[in-house]
Formats: C-alpha cells, sequence, structure tokens
C-alpha cells in the first residue's frame, strides 16, 4: 500500500516522460483492442453472412459431391431422399440441383454452374422470388460480380450448355430476371441460379438434388444413407483458417507497436535508475530495504500500464463503442479480402478481449519495467549516497 | 547487553580498506570511539582524513573490513541489509550536505516520508510532522516543493525529516558546506536546541569553524586515526 502510494507519486511527479510512455502504451492498448475488435466483428460478419446465404443449418451432399471439382456435379445428385421430403415440404429443408454448365457471352466459353433453388425458399437469405415469374422462357438470376464479368443484364437472353448423364450436350436459353447484390461471392461467381422444378425437367433429372440444405432451426438430423450430412464446424472451416491469416497481418502491427511502446518504457526505467541513484542512496540512508526499492521501481513502471489502461478507456471507450455503432469503412475494397462482408465493418469486443489485452499489458509492463531493477540489488547505500553506480 | 554503561555508540580497533588500484588506502585506522547519549560530537579534520567514512560505519550504511562498531546494541559488521535497514529506520537520521530531498514531493510529504516507512498511523503522523516543521521553523511551506525553496530552508526540512521520529542519533555530514554564514548559525542553533529538548545525540562530520564552535566534543582525525580527542565549552 506504502509503495503504491510512494509509485504514485514519483510517476505523477515525473510529468511529461510520464505521459509520453502512458500516451504509447494507450494508443498500443486501444489499437490492439480495435484491430481485434474489428477482426472479431468480420469473422462474425463473414460468418453470419455466409450462413444465411450459402450454408443455412448445415447441408446433406450427395455423397460423390465434392465442391473443389466442378466435375464431380456430373454424378452427384440423387432421388431426393424419403426421410427429408416432409421437412422440405414444410419449408424446413430446400434442395438444390447443381450441374456444370458452359455458357458463350459476346461468343467467349465460360465454365458456370447451374442452380436450381425452389423460388419460393425462405432458408437462404438469396432473393430467389424473382424466379417464381413464369414466362414462355426460364427465369434466371445471377450476382452482381457475375453480371460485370459477362456483361449480361436484365432481360438478356444467355444459352446455357451442359452435359446430360448420358453423355451428350442439352442447351437452353434463359431470361436474366434479376441481378442481386451479395458478400458471398460464393453464390455469386460464375452462378446462374434457376428454378428447381424447371432444371430438374431440362436436365432429365426428375425429383433429384445435389445437396439439401436444412433450416438453421432443425435440431434433429437423420442419417441417411448416400447423403453425408455436413454441419457448420465442418462448412466454416476454410472461411476461419482465412480470416485466421487475414488477422495475422494485424498481430503482426500490434505486436511491433507494443514493442515499441515496452522499449519506451525499459528505456525510461533504465534512465530513471540512472539519474536517479542519489536518491536512491537517500531512500536507503532512510531506512528503505533493496526489495522494497526493487519493489517501489518496479511498481513505477508498471504504472505506465496502469495510467496507460485509465487514459486508454479515457479516449478508447467512446471511440471504439462510436465505431461498434456506425461501423467502420475498409479503406480498400472488400472484394479483396476473399471473403464477404459488407462495406462497413462493425467490430466486435467482447470482456475477454479488454480484460485479456488489459493483463497482457499490464504483465509485460511489470517485466519490462523489472528487468532493469536488478542494478539496485548490487547497490551500495555510500555508492550510491555518491551518485556511483557500479 | 554487552552496553551497560550507557555509551550509545562504540567501535573498537575499526579499520576501513579500500582498494586503490593495485595498492589498498587506509581509510580508517584502528579507530576506538565511545559516544553516550546527548552528546553533540564533531569529527573534524582535513579533508580525506576518514570523517564520511567512520559516520557511515556508525550509520550502517557501510561495514568496517576489521574491528567492530556497536551502535545501540547492533554490530554494524553483521547486520544483514535488511537490519542495517531497520537499524537506520528506527533509530538514526542522516543530514546530508547537499540536503538530498526528494524532489516530486512536498516539504510535507518529505519529512513524512520516514514515518511512512515506521507504519506510524495518519493521525499521529500529521502531528509529528507539523511540530518537526515547526521546531525548524517552516510549518507555513509544508506545501512548497524542494525547488520552492532556499539551500538554508532546504537544509532545515532536511533537519526536520532527520528528526520527526525522534531518533536516538541523528548524523550530519557537513550539513553547513552549501549554506551562508547566517543560514550555518541558523541551522546549527536548531540542532543545539534540538540536542538540549529530545535528548538527541549529534555526530558531525566538518571542517567548518562554524560548526566546530557549537560542539560540545571534537574528535579530530589524521589519516584515519584519532588524533585528538577533546571536551569544549561550546560557545553558545
Ligand atoms: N569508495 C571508496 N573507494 C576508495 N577509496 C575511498 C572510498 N571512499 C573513501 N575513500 C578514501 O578513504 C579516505 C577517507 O575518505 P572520507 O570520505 O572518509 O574522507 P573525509 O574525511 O570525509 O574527507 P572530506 O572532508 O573531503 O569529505 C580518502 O582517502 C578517500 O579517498
Ligand atoms: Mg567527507
Amino acid at each position: 500500500m506504502l509503495m503504491l502510494k510512494l509509485a504514485y507519486r514519483n510517476i505523477i511527479g515525473a510529468g511529461m516522460r510520464t505521459w509520453l510512455n502512458v500516451a504509447a502504451l494507450s494508443f498500443a492498448f486501444v489499437t490492439i483492442i480495435f484491430l481485434k475488435g474489428v477482426y472479431n466483428g468480420m469473422n462474425d460478419q463473414v460468418e453470419r453472412a455466409t450462413i444465411d446465404a450459402l450454408y443455412g443449418g448445415g447441408q446433406y451432399w450427395h455423397e460423390r459431391y465434392d465442391p473443389y471439382d466442378p466435375q464431380s456435379t456430373v454424378d452427384a445428385h440423387g432421388n431426393i431422399p424419403e426421410v427429408l421430403r416432409p421437412l422440405i415440404k414444410q419449408k424446413g429443408a430446400v434442395p438444390i440441383l447443381i450441374r456444370q454448365g458452359t455458357i458463350y457471352p459476346g461468343g467467349r466459353f465460360r465454365n458456370i454452374l447451374l442452380k436450381g433453388i425452389d423460388p419460393q425458399q425462405k432458408i437462404l437469405a438469396i432473393p430467389v422470388s424473382a424466379l417464381a415469374e413464369r414466362n414462355r422462357t426460364i427465369p434466371a438470376m445471377i450476382g452482381t460480380r457475375m453480371a460485370k464479368h459477362t456483361g449480361l443484364h436484365i432481360n438478356d437472353l444467355i444459352t446455357v450448355q451442359w452435359r446430360t448423364s448420358h453423355g451428350t450436350f442439352d442447351a437452353r436459353e434463359v431470361m436474366i430476371v434479376n441481378i442481386f447484390k451479395t458478400t458471398v461471392q460464393e453464390i455469386d461467381n460464375d452462378q446462374i441460379w434457376i428454378p428447381i422444378d424447371i432444371m430438374q425437367t431440362i436436365t432429365e433429372l426428375p425429383d433429384q438434388a445435389t445437396m439439401i440444405i436444412m433450416n438453421k432451426e432443425n435440431i434433429t438430423i437423420p442419417t441417411v444413407p448416400g447423403w453425408n450430412f455436413r454441419d457448420l464446424n465442418f462448412l466454416l472451416q476454410d472461411l476461419h483458417s482465412l480470416v485466421e491469416m487475414k488477422s495475422m497481418g494485424g498481430s503482426i502491427f500490434y505486436t511491433i507497436l507494443l514493442l515499441l511502446a515496452m522499449l519506451a518504457i525499459f528505456d525510461t526505467q533504465v534512465l530513471s535508475i540512472w539519474h536517479r541513484r542519489k536518491e536512491m542512496g537517500t531512500l536507503m540512508a532512510l531506512g528503505m530495504t533493496r526489495t522494497q526499492l526493487i519493489g517501489l521501481f518496479t511498481l513505477e513502471g508498471s504504472f505506465h500500464g496502469i495510467l496507460a489502461a485509465l487514459v486508454g478507456a479515457l479516449y478508447g471507450i467512446p471511440l471504439l463503442s462510436y465505431v461498434a455503432r456506425n461501423g467502420w469503412g475498409l479503406p480498400q475494397s472488400t472484394d479483396d479480402f476473399g471473403f464477404a462482408f459488407g462495406d462497413r465493418i462493425f467490430p466486435s469486443y467482447s470482456l475477454g478481449l479488454i480484460v485479456g489485452t488489459t493483463i497482457l499489458v499490464l504483465v509485460i509492463t511489470t517485466i519490462v519495467s523489472f528487468l532493469p531493477t536488478k542494478k539496485i540489488a548490487s547497490l551500495k547505500p555510500t555508492d550510491a549516497l555518491k551518485g556511483k553506480m557500479t | 547487553m554487552e552496553i551497560s554503561n550507557s555509551m550509545l555508540i562504540r567501535t573498537e580497533r575499526l579499520d576501513k580498506i579500500y582498494p586503490l588500484g593495485p595498492a589498498t588506502i587506509k581509510a580508517l585506522d584502528n579507530v576506538s570511539l565511545s559516544v553516550a547519549k546527548g552528546e553533540f560530537l564533531g569529527l573534524v579534520g582535513p579533508s580525506g582524513s576518514g570523517k564520511t567514512t567512520l559516520l557511515n560505519i556508525i550509520g550502517s550504511l557501510d561495514s568496517p573490513s576489521s574491528g567492530s562498531a556497536l551502535v545501540l546494541g547492533n554490530r554494524i559488521e553483521l547486520l544483514s541489509h535488511k537490519e542495517s535497514s531497520r537499524l537506520r529506520n528506527d533509530h538514526i537520521g542522516f543530514i546530508f550536505q547537499t540536503f538530498n530531498l526528494l524532489p516530486v514531493y512536498t516539504v510535507y510529504e518529505n519529512v513524512e516520508f520516514p514515518l511512512l516507512l515506521l507504519g506510524t498511523p495518519s493521525a499521529q503522523r500529521t502531528k509529528m510532522v507539523m511540530q518537526a516543521l515547526e521546531w525548524v521553523g517552516l510549518a507555513g511551506r509544508a506545501k512548497s516543493k524542494p525547488s520552492q525553496l532556499s539551500g538554508g530552508q532546504s537544509q532545515r526540512v532536511a533537519i526536520a525529516r532527520a528528526i520527526v521520529k525522534k531518533p536516538e542519533i541523528v548524523l550530519a555530514d557537513e550539513p553547513t558546506a552549501n549554506l551562508d554564514a547566517a543560514n550555518s548559525h541558523n541551522i546549527m542553533k536548531t540542532m543545539v536546541d534540538l540536542n538540549k529538548e529530545l535528548k538527541t545525540t549529534f555526530i558531525f562530520a566538518t571542517h567548518d569553524e562554524k560548526v566546530i564552535s557549537y560542539l560540545d566534543r571534537k574528535v579530530t582525525l589524521f589519516d584515519g586515526q584519532i588524533e585528538k580527542d577533546e571536551l569544549r565549552e561550546p560557545a553558545r
């Protein structure tokens, strides 16, 4: 208690130098929490968007389906399993039929995936209702990226060609009735969505599907022979490792920042122990033990951490909560990140993140403050009083 | 206990040897000195004669190379760091040539410091600090910082700090060296008063004639040896 009081007096008395260190450290502090919060928020946002638009509550895959091999779609389809039919009828699950196809926009060859989906479905956040309108031509829907790459517009007609199960080619003309904007590239790039019933007819695969996407509320997941259930843990693996890689860059940045702040504190400690050897001699003459002196100087150093936490909170809390509320506009085009989020990221700061960072910074500051005090242990009172230090 | 004869301090055949390059230097040579409670004693002698060295050993800031120093029943040469800190904290006050006030503390906080280390309760502490400041005539400057004080005032704060805990012994190394004549007499008078009032034992290391004129015992050192030890009638 006494040491705390003395350390506080000394560090406040040190003035400018203290506040410079505190400013640097609190900046590192706030930046770490901010960046971590951004990546957490990014992760959450991407995950939510991807689940909403792509994964639902998990998916049954036909056993031959391999998302990394478009060729697999030739064989990866089967009759919709009996056990799942009632659920599909109640709109608690939605079947998707996928075939590889080819289009020739502007005369150039392009491989695409043709995807059939129920226009009434509500499970995936894809605006498929436009597909419900039935004219003579087949209604089709693409995302904005696909539209950009192919130059297709609403009401354009395009011929889609695919290989039938007999190995011959078949083709139909579809009309673009809707171009939708999404953050999830996996439902956009090189894909054309059409109503599943039409797709089953034209591909001669009546009642068949490649995958069946479950509603998020479905709790019972029956085992279905010939189909593998992929839960969200499995589906989100790639995404998580991608976000992790992206956040590595941030980690390196704030590690450097933290190191710089620590260097400043270390330097201050070394300097103050050097400058204040006569003062230490006086303190020893007044009856302070070396252990008390080491404790005092260590505390003084680690007070920087405590002050930084307080000062950081002072401007960090309003700043970070403002960003959390209003989002943070990304400086670079979000598509370059390789995954999905909106134009703004809403950082999320967990209690664990804040408490963890605070403890981390306090522990490191204390260690950095303690190291230079080793010199004190070998200090003789008479030498210190003369201003000597060996 | 060994000091039944009311001797506060007794050194016996004290030697202090410092290495000096390949050779050594004998800063104290066979010094035997006894000091009784309430003495107002000065160690005098030319520069390098060993005054500071002896004072530091008595104050348990240093230890002898051989011989023994008994201070308030403690064998200085046998004390651990902790024990000697304890001895200084409990019983010894120091006054330095360069005042050595703690610059970031106020006058009040400087004087309070030894009491904080002793763990004196807050209410009692305030009383003792204010009393000490009154003795040295600085009660009005309690809130000042050392940088706002004159040399004489600074040394008076240092005296208040040394005596606030009413120690048995106050050790003062050249306390007037940085002060003018008026201030020197002023602080010496303050210390004489405290010596009378509190029966505090004062030991000075000095070659200042002004200080010497206040002493009631003058021990002259030369080349680390006691050359003369005389009782005198101080000109007070
Ligand atoms: N730490 C040290 N290392 C080596 N020699 C020392 C040390 N301290 C003191 N000495 C030597 O011991 C001798 C006595 O020194 P001391 O400081 O006790 O003298 P003093 O009487 O106080 O002198 P002054 O009047 O100049 O203060 C001197 O020769 C000095 O050089
Ligand atoms: Mg000296």
